[in-house]
């Protein structure tokens, strides 16, 4: 099995072959190859590891993706595909002697069927841009992950994108009806169909989240969701964040699934209140975001319902939000909330880890020892209807030591979250950056099962090589430094 | 590993020496979909109960060999559900009644409201043959009237842990929502039917049932029927289920009291009596559709697509999405037409499988498929031929 160490180095020759065979595809200006030209691509949103590629391919067409594959192919180069870069676990990270093959110019919305309710789209479109061209129908697509104004569709699907509302309306895998994708070998295949189903193996799902392992998506028919005639939310507070957890699991229980059902801790709302001034309640332990979508009728219901059962549950304070401009507030604090962290240490990691909702305390308080432990700070922002779990954790690359006391607490709390039965990764995907903890989670067979599944669609391990999955030999490194499972 | 796992365990490695297939079934409900089933006999009835269920973490986990009808009577007693609705086909479709298989023998005119009550788990000759199992409701993938707005089995499968064919236990995915830590196994095995590995253990997302529910009846041509359905799968309604069938659609609504109040005024028709008869016959093909020698053919199709110019008597589920055909023309000639509108097209039961049951596959995607499986079962132990002929 290659990996990325194991990919030689390429030739004077082979790579003379390479670009003069990139030249005959490719404009001169959609292939990059001067050092100062290939900087921007060294890192995706992960930009603790940074990496720069032997050339940047930008194609415009089809035909130009195949070819490039084909080429690379024939001459066994790896090819890491990249949309907009805003991935946080660097699954775009370039490899050192591959091509990284941008989408950035597959920008179109190819059509939009309000009848079927359906989107065809090009990798490179943003996913907001789809919501955006579903609207006058009254229609949108429904993942909206917190980079949704600038992350592609293609990188989605990479990842298998989540968001705030996805309890209620799915992740990438429950909103994409088909992919064409382009195999390594340049042959181009239809995967999934318009229709529900296909025939044979789930492919499509297996597709998503595959992170460009599998195969490059040319293009890509997605769900698109009527848009609720009304959305409100109600903020609660706590004096206590394992009480606030409970109330996540009273809401469920009274047989109610929130259109969103967020939780911050107190680092956290303090952070986004200097930043965007959403009116949170500074003396509270936590607060929750539950919102209600669909007919007034419902909504009223709904959150009638929902105050009720926060109210008993022991929350200190309750608002709903009056109207939309409100409602925005109380959301635009949530969505700033990795950058409004951003504001007040120089640098955080950001964790993924999802849990079963019934140890958060046990979790919260780990979390807070480790964080005395490694002597660093950690805001919590917790996607708490699907127990998935982003702390923050708050750093200085300049000062020394700082990075690799981080990086050892983020792991840590990544083996914590698999202790208890969850995984390292509930949406952010594995890329380098948790590649080491997949030891932890998964045996050396599954490890082989995954690498085996790989095989089935790459065989000499081209695409995206060294991402998503170890080799025998990082987990036998990993092994010797941390825990792991047999 | 459990007693039992270690059974199945010993018996792979067995079949692996003895390069014996085993045919793997649980509740043999389902014995009729896809290809003839071959192999040796490996029974999962035994591999049964609930492993754990917590009503508030929204996920179950249960052994492989447990009836259906056991786990929903778990749920229900939570006030949830499995929002795919899957059939049991136990007891016996309509067309399989009276065809000396142990059936209960109910009349072929029986009709809409007058199915046999579900989901109690029915004694039959041969110690509960007919009982569907988790395990085989995952395998083959099928899901019922609320697939269309809810999800398919696919949607709700969160984790798996499975005996490969190298007798090796394996775990993928989990018991929560959320989880991109590896390629999606689990979903791959949903609809396999039984050819990547024998399904252990599956972990299920739940949901609570609504808490109203409204069937409207109204009186419709199937094309008008196909635009009115898509017309309302764009508007925020709580559509839950759509059937056309002889001229008349049926329509169930499934949410909030206020919402179906208020979806029903805007829907019309007549409100059906007996709606929860009318669902469970639509599901678990006991109405009067059913009955008849034709090949039933299933296609799954865009929800867009206009009324089929073929001969048979055709019914419309999933908001358009799914067409069932009683016709006895040329294979050839019913997977063409629903490939040229963007689907495919399952010979679900009855006529001639010697071509297949399913649509056959482009060539590079056969090739994935053959790699996967040598991936999982490399002797091809596993329901061999019961997918594809190929493999």
């Amino acid at each position: 099995m290659a990996s990325a160490e194991e990919h030689r180095q390429l030739t004077e020759t082979e790579i003379a072959r390479l670009v003069a065979g990139l030249r005959r595809i490719l404009a001169t200006d959609s292939l990059l190859v001067a050092q100062e030209d290939l900087v921007p691509y060294e890192c995706d949103g992960l930009t603790a590891y940074r990496q720069l590629p032997l050339l940047v391919a930008l194609p415009r067409t089809e035909e130009q993706v195949v070819a490039i594959l084909k080429l690379c192919h024939e001459l066994r180069v790896p090819v890491v595909a990249r949309g907009a870069g805003t991935g946080l676990s660097g699954g775009a990270t370039p490899v050192k002697h591959g091509v990284v093959l941008s989408l950035a110019k597959f920008m179109r919305i190819l059509d939009i069927d309000p009848v079927a309710r359906t989107a065809r789209v090009q990798p490179g479109v943003r996913n907001l841009a789809i919501s955006e061209a579903a609207a006058p129908h009254g229609l949108y697509y429904a993942p909206d992950p917190s980079s949704q104004i600038a992350c592609s569709i293609g990188g989605n699907i990479a990842e298998n994108a989540g968001g705030v509302h996805c309890l209620k309306y799915g992740l990438t895998v429950h909103n994409v009806l088909r992919v064409r994708v382009a195999l390594i070998d340049g042959t181009v295949v239809e995967i999934g169909s318009e229709g529900l189903d296909s025939p044979g193996y789930d492919l499509l799902a297996l597709m998503i989240g595959s992170e460009g392992m599998l195969g490059i998506v040319l293009e890509a028919t997605v769900k698109l969701t009527p848009k609720p005639q009304l959305a409100q939310v109600v903020m609660a507070s706590f004096d206590d964040v394992i009480k606030a957890g409970n109330a996540v699991a009273d809401i469920i229980a009274a047989g109610i699934i929130p259109a969103g059902l967020e939780m911050m801790d107190k680092p956290a709302t303090r952070a986004v209140e200097d930043y965007v001034h959403a009116g949170y309640d500074l003396s509270a332990e936590a607060i929750l975001l539950a919102e209600s979508d669909g007919t007034p009728e419902e909504v009223a219901e709904e959150i009638a319902a929902m105050c009720a059962v926060l109210e008993k549950s022991g929350a200190t304070d309750i608002r709903v939000s009056r109207d939309e401009a409100e409602r925005l507030k109380f959301w635009a604090g949530r969505k700033a909330a990795f950058p409004a962290v951003g504001r007040i240490t120089p640098d955080y990691l950001c964790m993924d880890g999802t849990i079963p909702r019934k140890h958060l305390a046990h979790v919260l308080t780990r979390i807070a020892e480790l964080a005395g432990e490694y002597k660093l700070r950690c805001a919590n922002v917790f996607h708490a209807g699907d127990g998935n779990l982003h702390p923050l954790i708050m750093f200085d690359a300049n000062i020394e030591g700082e990075v690799e006391r981080a990086t050892a607490f983020g792991g840590r709390i990544l083996e914590l979250s698999v202790e208890v039965g969850g995984t390292i990764t509930g949406e952010h995907g594995v890329g380098i950056e948790k590649v080491g903890q997949m030891c932890a989670q998964f045996s050396k067979e599954e490890l082989a099962a995954f690498h085996g599944v790989k095989a089935a669609f790459d065989e000499h391990t081209l695409l995206n090589p060294g991402k998503a999955v170890p080799t025998p030999r990082r987990c036998s490194e990993y092994r010797l430094t941390g825990t792991a499972k047999g | 590993m459990s007693e039992r796992t270690e059974e199945f365990r010993e018996r792979v490695l067995a079949a692996a020496v003895e390069k014996t297939p085993l045919r793997i079934r649980g509740g043999g409900t389902k014995d009729f979909y896809g290809n003839a089933p071959a192999g040796e006999l490996l029974d999962t009835t035994g591999h049964a109960g609930i492993v754990a269920y917590e009503p508030t973490e929204l996920v179950v986990t249960v052994r492989a060999g447990t009836p259906l009808a056991e786990l929903e009577a778990a749920l229900a007693e939570q006030g949830q559900m499995l929002a795919f609705e899957p059939p049991h086909f136990s007891p016996l479709p309509l067309w399989e009644r009276g065809r000396g298989r142990g059936g209960d023998g109910g009349a072929a005119g029986e009709g809409i409201g007058a199915a046999p009550p579900l989901p109690q788990p029915l004694p039959h000759e041969g110690g509960g043959e007919f009982r569907a199992t988790v395990g085989g409701c995952v395998a083959a993938g099928l899901s019922g009237p609320r697939r269309a707005t809810a999800g398919a089995v696919r949607d709700f499968v969160l984790g798996v842990k499975l005996l490969d064919g190298k007798g090796e236990v394996l775990n993928f995915g989990g018991q929560v929502m959320k989880n991109v830590a590896g390629y999606d196994v689990s979903r791959l095995m949903t609809g396999a039917l039984g050819t990547l590995g024998l399904l252990l253990e599956v972990s299920l997302k739940v949901l609570p049932k609504p808490h109203a529910e409204a069937t409207l009846l109204l009186e419709l041509p199937q094309d008008k029927a196909i635009e009115a359905m898509n017309r309302w799968g764009g508007q925020p309604l709580p559509l839950s289920a759509t059937c056309w069938s002889d001229g008349l659609l049926t329509v169930r609504l499934s949410g909030a009291r206020a919402a179906v109040v208020a979806a029903r005024a805007k829907i019309g028709g007549e409100e059906v009596a007996d709606a929860e008869g009318f669902w469970r016959a639509v599901r678990e093909q006991q109405d009067d559709f059913f009955s008849g020698a034709a090949a039933l053919w299933r296609l799954s199709l865009p929800s867009k697509t206009a009324p089929l110019a073929l001969p048979g008597g055709q019914r419309v589920e999933w908001g358009g999405a799914l067409r069932w055909l009683k016709s006895d023309m040329p294979a050839a000639a019913v997977r063409e037409a629903a490939a040229q509108a963007g689907g495919h097209a399952t010979l679900f039961r009855g006529g001639d499988k010697s071509a297949g049951a399913f649509q056959p596959l482009p060539a590079p995607l056969m090739q994935i498929h053959q790699n996967l499986k040598r991936n999982f079962d490399p002797q091809g132990l596993f329901n061999p031929g019961r997918l594809y002929a190929e493999f």
